[in-house]
């Protein structure tokens, strides 16, 4: 049995340690706004918080990921800035890299609170969406920190 | 012709699981044939012509709440809120009170193929005459409640108002009278006046924008059921292959798997049916990847074992120096060309590409009593069905498909084999299935866009003046994935972006050629125009060159309109996506429209830096209109960086602005990737591809600036998501030669190429030794007189 702490709630997990966080999370707990893209780290569709990093769930083990709190999607404030914004510029398509774009931006803004423009773009390099909203993504990023102000 | 009958209180509507209160059935022929047909006679009809189905119920509950069953399938190009916004006009609807219900597929929608950008162009007088209906239904219910004239009731913000004593009552309380009335005929149904629409033409919210933003929007990929098995499917590297034998032993030791059984192999060409292959039954998704990766299995290769997607490009390209079959031909191309002054050659290439959704192929099957359910991203949940039925043998009646969410679709999900491998596993081993592609097998088992090679030759007047123009295309059918004997592109394929060239070419030959299959293909966004535009917009930009002519004036001139081109008297099978060319004709004034709206936003003509050049392409497809003028830098490296984008859309009428302005934007990115990573290649038969590390997409750091225009129009709506594409890569490829006199006709853009390029562009400064014109390589025994 594995511990994990899921969105400030702790789970015990009955599976093979070595299985990537990303199916623990979707197969096993059904926290499904997780994605599964490329699961090779490519996509960044999976993209949640492990102690307070964006890392890619399928890139991190359950081993790795027991004993840290963990912050999926799921566990994002509708208050959230970065939330809020891209409500407000309708940035979501499809929607399905969406999570993960949110879960890279939330990470890089707590870490880099006052970005340039091509910080943003670099930190959002990884995360792919297929629907082509970077231009809208980067410009909520934008938003979100209040750079366009 | 539109019939619409009230349908609250039939039975089998409770079948259908539409809810109760008000229903209104719409009888919709795309043929204009009277309505004859009768909902609760459960019609099957709907995909064959002159027949009639009902395609949109419209629900009234009587807490006020108004449900628009959506019969599109939604991957990202908004469609759920469209047809809301839509129906919300016209009803006079409160946003707040309006709910979409997913259709499951069954023909009494209509036509739910949702592809080549056709819901508005089917869909939009549809959903207002339904919706009006509602509205008229509700107004006469609330004058019948008053003992009032209906003239003085009208439905505003979700409520019916008498208007001279300023009474109301919510559309809610009006539901039960509404229902015993009888349905306002189609023909005197007052619509209301486009100006004063709410919601249409203004920047709304997504419907589904709350559940995205947290991941809560069931994907095809999320669903899970109690009970579900996961499926991981080990398939042929190379398409007709199939297992001689396999070795589940090692799969089984794997902690999670808990059954190993081989799917048929389907003989090519297999259409919808599945490729076959080792599939792996476990508890968990990991565990059947893992499982997969222990399977030892001795394929036999099959007929294709020797295909090379290099060798193919040679065989391809010496077709396409020969006569291939005409398919379209005016005055004298030869003799034009034999007496030209200049003559231009170029091969165009376009190698194989991948879908590449962002979420893979998935589905979900559950067989129990003789019933199969499935779950599943399907663009065209009733052909899934159709597919289903034969290749189980089971009834239709016995079969639901209900359409998830798509991660994305661009035509992979029209395809059904993941649904059917879903279905045989779920039917063989009676229960609960869930087949889960991989990334690398959404790559390697992809239907592909073909790979083509285009051959062009023209032929300028001593004025340089263009004379003539013979385009040539050779690409394998897409119809070679269903039938063996198809080796030459139908009318339909020619007919995006090849048969239609627009330009005022006195002599003028196109030819198609032949190609054997050697791959699964299937449609792709943007259609075979991705291929077709990117050849014919470079290949003018090419002729004004060697003209010395400015390319946007050199087009306007050659377009030759205003004026519609009637490819039908000039003998030309031309199928204009499956529209009347009378209501949508080939109209050249709406193409010099576009370029002439991009030329003004994009400051066309105005100087630019150094290594900076601006090119410009213009195409029709799904009939709608698109221009596009790029901006691009090209370092001394070779790297290319795009400065600005100007992408003009004239798609008539402009139904939901902010949606349409996001399928632009995705279309620069996904023609861009087009135009500068696409490239799958075939080694022995298998892909040489399998990921993102290797086979590319556009990420953030590409994005350019852009500058959307939407060109205002009174005409129907016609496609939004497919058209915008095809203009990316030539206007690119027409921007690098502006800048460095470098002509780009292979697909991807190689860089390295670019590298040390002599900085041709309009303000840079004349190097001692440049070129003091573009060379024109001269084809043909006679030399250039240039």
């Amino acid at each position: 049995m594995s511990a994990l702490n899921i969105n400030g709630k702790d789970h015990s997990v009955d599976a093979d340690p070595a299985m990537p966080l990303l199916w623990v999370l979707r197969d096993i707990l059904g926290l499904t706004g997780t994605k599964y893209g490329c699961g090779i780290g490519e996509c960044g569709a999976c993209t949640v918080h492990v102690a307070g990093k964006a890392v890619r769930a399928c890139k991190v083990t359950l081993a790795e990921a027991s004993g840290h709190d963990v912050t999926t999607i799921e566990g994002i404030a509708d208050s959230h800035p970065i939330v809020h914004a891209f409500a407000q510029l309708n940035v979501p398509a499809c929607g399905f890299c969406t999570p993960g774009q949110i879960m890279q931006a939330v990470a890089f803004v707590k870490q880099k609170p006052d970005p340039e423009d091509d910080d943003i773009v670099q930190a959002m390099q990884g995360n792919i969406c297929r629907c082509g909203a970077y231009v809208r993504i980067v410009a909520a990023i934008r938003q979100a920190v209040g750079a366009d102000r | 012709m539109i019939r619409i009958v009230n349908l609250s209180r039939r039975k089998f509507l409770k079948s259908m699981g539409v809810g109760s209160g008000l229903v209104l059935g719409v009888y919709f022929s795309p043929d204009g044939d009277a309505a004859t047909d009768d909902i609760s006679k459960g019609s099957t009809a709907g995909a064959e012509p002159g027949q009639l189905a009902p395609n949109v119920f419209i629900t009234v509950d009587p807490a006020g709440t108004v449900i628009l069953t959506v019969c599109r399938s939604e991957m990202g190009q908004g469609i759920r809120t469209t047809f809301a916004m839509i129906m919300a006009d016209e009803l006079d609807a409160s946003w707040p009170k309006i709910a979409v219900r997913q259709a499951d597929g069954d023909p009494r929608y209509g036509d739910q193929n949702t592809d080549g950008s056709r819901s508005i162009l089917i869909y939009e007088k549809v959903l207002r005459i339904a919706a009006a209906s509602v509205r008229q239904m509700l107004e006469a219910a609330a004058a019948q409640t008053w003992k009032a004239l209906i003239a003085d009731c009208r439905a505003v913000d979700h409520e019916v108002i008498h208007v001279p004593t300023a009474r109301v009552l919510p559309f809610g309380q009006l539901v039960k009278a509404a229902s015993t009335l009888p349905v306002p005929n189609p023909d005197k149904l007052r619509l209301q006046d486009f100006s004063s629409r709410r919601y249409v033409g203004h920047t709304m919210p997504s419907i589904d924008l709350g559940a995205m933003l947290h991941g809560k929007t069931p994907f095809g990929a999320d669903i899970a059921l109690p009970g579900m098995k996961y499926a991981s499917i080990e398939r042929c590297p190379v398409y007709g292959g199939k297992a001689k034998s396999f070795d589940a032993s090692g799969a089984m030791n794997v902690r999670g798997v808990e059954k190993v059984i081989e799917i048929p192999a389907t003989p090519p060409p297999t259409g919808h049916l599945p490729l076959g292959g080792i599939a792996v039954i476990a508890s968990n998704s990991w565990a059947a990847i893992e499982g997969r990766k222990k399977l030892q299995i001795e394929w036999d290769l099959g007929p294709n074992a020797n295909h090379d997607s290099g060798t193919y490009r040679a065989e391809m390209e010496t077709t396409s120096h020969r006569t291939g079959r005409i398919v379209r031909t005016l005055g004298n191309f030869e003799s034009a060309l034999a007496g030209a002054a200049v003559r231009l050659t170029g091969d165009y290439f376009v190698p194989y590409q991948a879908h590449a959704t962002l979420e893979p192929p998935v589905a979900i099957a559950v067989y129990e009593g003789g019933k199969l359910a499935v779950l599943a991203p399907t663009q065209s949940p009733q052909i899934a069905r159709q597919v289903l039925a034969q290749y189980l043998e089971l009834k239709e009646a016995d079969i639901t498909v209900r359409p998830t969410f798509l991660g994305n679709g661009f035509g992979r999900k029209s395809m059904h084999d993941y649904i059917c491998e879903a279905g045989w596993l779920a039917k063989a081993l009676g229960g609960r299935i869930k087949v889960v592609w991989t990334r690398e097998d959404d790559i390697r088992h992809d239907y592909y866009q073909p790979m083509s090679l285009q051959r062009l030759d023209g032929g300028l007047d001593k004025n340089g003046v263009p004379i003539a123009w013979r385009h040539r295309t050779v690409f394998p059918s897409l119809n070679s994935t269903f039938h063996a004997d198809q080796t030459s592109p139908d009318a339909a394929q020619l007919s995006q972006g090849f048969l239609d060239m627009p330009y005022a070419i006195p002599n003028l030959r196109l030819e198609a050629g032949v190609a054997q299959p050697h791959v699964r293909l299937g449609p792709h966004r943007g259609g075979l125009s991705m291929a077709h535009a990117f050849a014919s917009c470079s290949f003018i930009d090419e002729m004004a060159a060697a003209a010395g002519k400015d390319p946007a004036n050199y087009l306007f001139t050659y377009y030759a309109g205003p004026k519609k081109i009637d490819l039908k008297a000039l003998g030309v099978d031309y199928t204009n996506y499956g529209y009347s060319i009378d209501e949508f004709p080939l109209d050249v004034g709406r193409l010099q429209n576009v370029l002439q709206f991009a030329m003004d936003r994009a400051a066309w003509g105005d100087p630019l830096l150094p290594r900076q050049g601006r090119g410009l392409a213009v195409h029709r497809s799904f009939l709608s209109y698109a221009a596009a003028i790029i901006v691009v830098t090209v370092a001394e490296d070779g790297q290319i960086s795009i400065p600005r984008i100007d992408l003009v859309l004239d798609c008539g009428q402009i139904i939901n602005p902010d949606r349409i302005k996001a399928l632009m934007e995705d279309s620069i990115m996904y023609g861009l990737g087009f135009a500068l990573y696409g490239n799958l290649t075939i080694k022995n038969g298998a892909v040489e591809q399998s990921n993102f590390d290797n086979y590319q997409l556009a990420r953030a750091g590409i994005t350019p600036e852009m500058h959307v225009h939407l060109v205002p129009s009174g005409q129907s709506p016609t496609g939004a998501g497919d058209p915008a594409v095809p203009v990316i890569a030539p206007a690119l490829c027409n921007a690098i030669f502006a800048a460095t006199g470098k002509r780009i006709r292979t697909l991807p853009i190689d860089t390295g190429q670019l590298k040390d390029s002599p900085a041709a562009g309009p303000a840079a400064p004349a190097a001692p030794n440049a070129p003091a014109a573009i060379p024109i390589t001269p084809t043909g025994g006679a030399a250039p007189k240039n």
